[in-house]
């Protein structure tokens, strides 16, 4: 089975070696991490999450969010719609999915040994916890059949109710005061409270993560397109087939708008 | 809009007078989660008094979702939504008007509720006007996020399921510092000063107050 290209030869090397340089440098951030830099002198060797957790944290509440936020604002606003903003808000959103639940897999596994227990109802957790509920409800939304521009439109006002949440997780803990350590690097006097190998390794985990998320979300935006391809050829093929089957010759100008042309079959997808 | 708001609340009340389903179904409802809540936790009036404000806010989360989706379904009705369409009304007064037929029901209902409160489970108000302030922002927010995602959902095969999936993480905030204003208004919190939570309050009320008249229209377009 020949694989199916969504664009040019160029663009799909460019993102492979995007993907490719974020992944080993989430290898030496791991090396850094657990063999190079010292333990803290509070955390111990607990701070060796660190150079995990907020990186990922960040990719979760800032990228994929802020990019599935905007996106629909970009769909909704009648000069700059295209299907392209609904196909890359989709997929921020799904990679987003995968990098929340991970945030808070790894924010119980550093609150375990720190707070005595898995699940300490702390602010920013539970509304970690609600963030991803919220994705969740957002894809469970686009999984209801309906037209493709209806679905696009309540998908764009669900991802901008939803967006709303999270400036309410970023400053939930200087608001509700709870267990949560205050922010290390984009903190209230914006002073970093992490110097030397530490911070050049939290650095790394960062520039990487946020690589591996930029090809990850190209990929998804990949599958979303060939799917959209599919649907389109799917749709022509059976038209072309009805009318075979009545022995007629498919009409010049069809579709639900007047002057909107029927995609030829043979053309559709390539 | 204010003119077209105006209208819409009147209609959305006038249907709401004329069948009666708050005041025959939802506001019975609300009264037995609050009996409910009661036997789970048991008799101990300690333990209902420190509970209440959570108990009374939950159970304005399960009548705001009743209210919402009664709201969404009277625009369901066959051509209803293209008559509406078509009357030429501002779709962020169509917005605010139904989110303000909304908030008035639950106003309603929370009067009664906390009538409940105050009498089932032997809390006494110390700060009125954090009580009242909480209780006036937070179902403005309430009623914003829930025309809005109402609206969203509307004339959707799972509507049932899917709306509550979709609201009640978003109103999380709501019960969380309605909750904690609560406390403080009947004395039962650990900490005092309620204003950074009613303030929290004012500002999601007027964030999805804001987003809903921008995107409305939008959804509107849907059929």
């Amino acid at each position: 089975m020949s694989a199916v290209s969504a664009w040019p030869a160029g663009r799909a090397r460019l993102l492979r070696a995007v993907g490719l340089v974020g992944l080993v440098g989430m290898g030496f951030t791991v090396w850094l991490g657990l063999w190079v830099t010292p333990p803290d002198k509070v955390q111990g060797n607990l701070v060796r999450l660190v150079y995990l957790h907020p990186p990922v944290a960040w990719v979760a509440l800032y990228l994929a969010f802020g990019t599935a936020a905007l996106s629909s604002v970009l769909w909704l606003w009648p000069r700059t719609r295209s299907r392209f903003w609904d196909r890359l808000a989709v997929s921020a959103m799904e990679v987003g999915v995968v990098f929340t639940a991970l945030t808070l897999v790894t924010g119980t596994l550093w609150g375990r040994p720190t707070w005595g227990v898995w699940w300490a109802w702390d602010a920013r957790l539970t509304s970690t916890a609600l963030l991803l509920v919220l994705q969740l409800g957002y894809l469970a939304l686009r999984r209801v059949p309906s037209d493709a521009d209806v679905r696009a439109r309540r998908a764009a006002v669900a991802a901008l109710v939803a967006a709303v949440d999270v400036p309410i997780v970023h400053f939930s803990v200087d608001w509700w005061h709870t267990l949560h350590q205050g922010a290390t690097v984009l903190n209230a006097n914006l002073s970093p409270t992490i110097h030397g190998a530490m911070a050049w390794t939290l650095l790394l985990g960062f520039v990487s993560m946020t690589l591996v998320f930029v090809w990850m979300l190209a990929e998804r935006y990949r599958v979303e397109l060939l799917n959209d391809r599919q649907s389109e050829a799917g749709l022509a093929s059976a038209m072309a087939e009805r009318w075979a089957e009545s022995g007629g010759r498919a009409p010049e100008v069809v579709g639900e708008r007047p002057g909107e042309r029927a995609a030829a079959p043979a053309g559709v997808g390539s | 809009m204010w003119r077209d708001a105006w209208l819409v609340a009147g209609k959305d009340l006038r249907i709401e007078a004329r069948s009666r389903v708050v005041v025959n179904q939802v506001a019975p409802f609300a009264v037995l989660v609050l009996l409910l809540f009661a036997f789970a936790l048991g008799p101990d009036r300690a333990a209902l008094a420190q509970a209440a404000p959570g108990l009374f806010w939950l159970a304005v989360l399960f009548v705001a979702l009743l209210s919402v989706q009664r709201s969404s379904s009277v625009e369901t009705g066959e051509g209803t939504r293209d008559g509406l369409r078509l009357s030429g009304i501002d779709p962020a007064g169509v917005f605010l008007g139904k989110a303000a037929a909304v908030a008035l029901q639950l106003l309603v209902l929370e009067a009664l509720l906390t009538g409940g409160v105050l009498l089932l489970f032997g809390v006494t108000v110390r700060s009125p006007a954090v009580l009242a302030g909480s209780a006036l922002a937070g179902t403005a927010g309430l009623s914003a996020v829930g025309v809005l995602y109402g609206a969203l959902s509307s004339g959707l095969r799972v509507r049932e399921t899917l709306l509550p999936f979709l609201l009640l993480p978003v109103v999380a905030p709501v019960l969380l510092c309605g909750t904690r204003a609560w406390e403080i208004a009947f004395g039962t919190a650990a900490k005092g000063g309620g204003d950074p939570f009613v303030g929290l309050l004012v500002v999601f009320a007027a964030v999805y107050l804001a987003l809903g008249v921008v995107v409305y229209g939008a959804l509107q377009e849907a059929p």
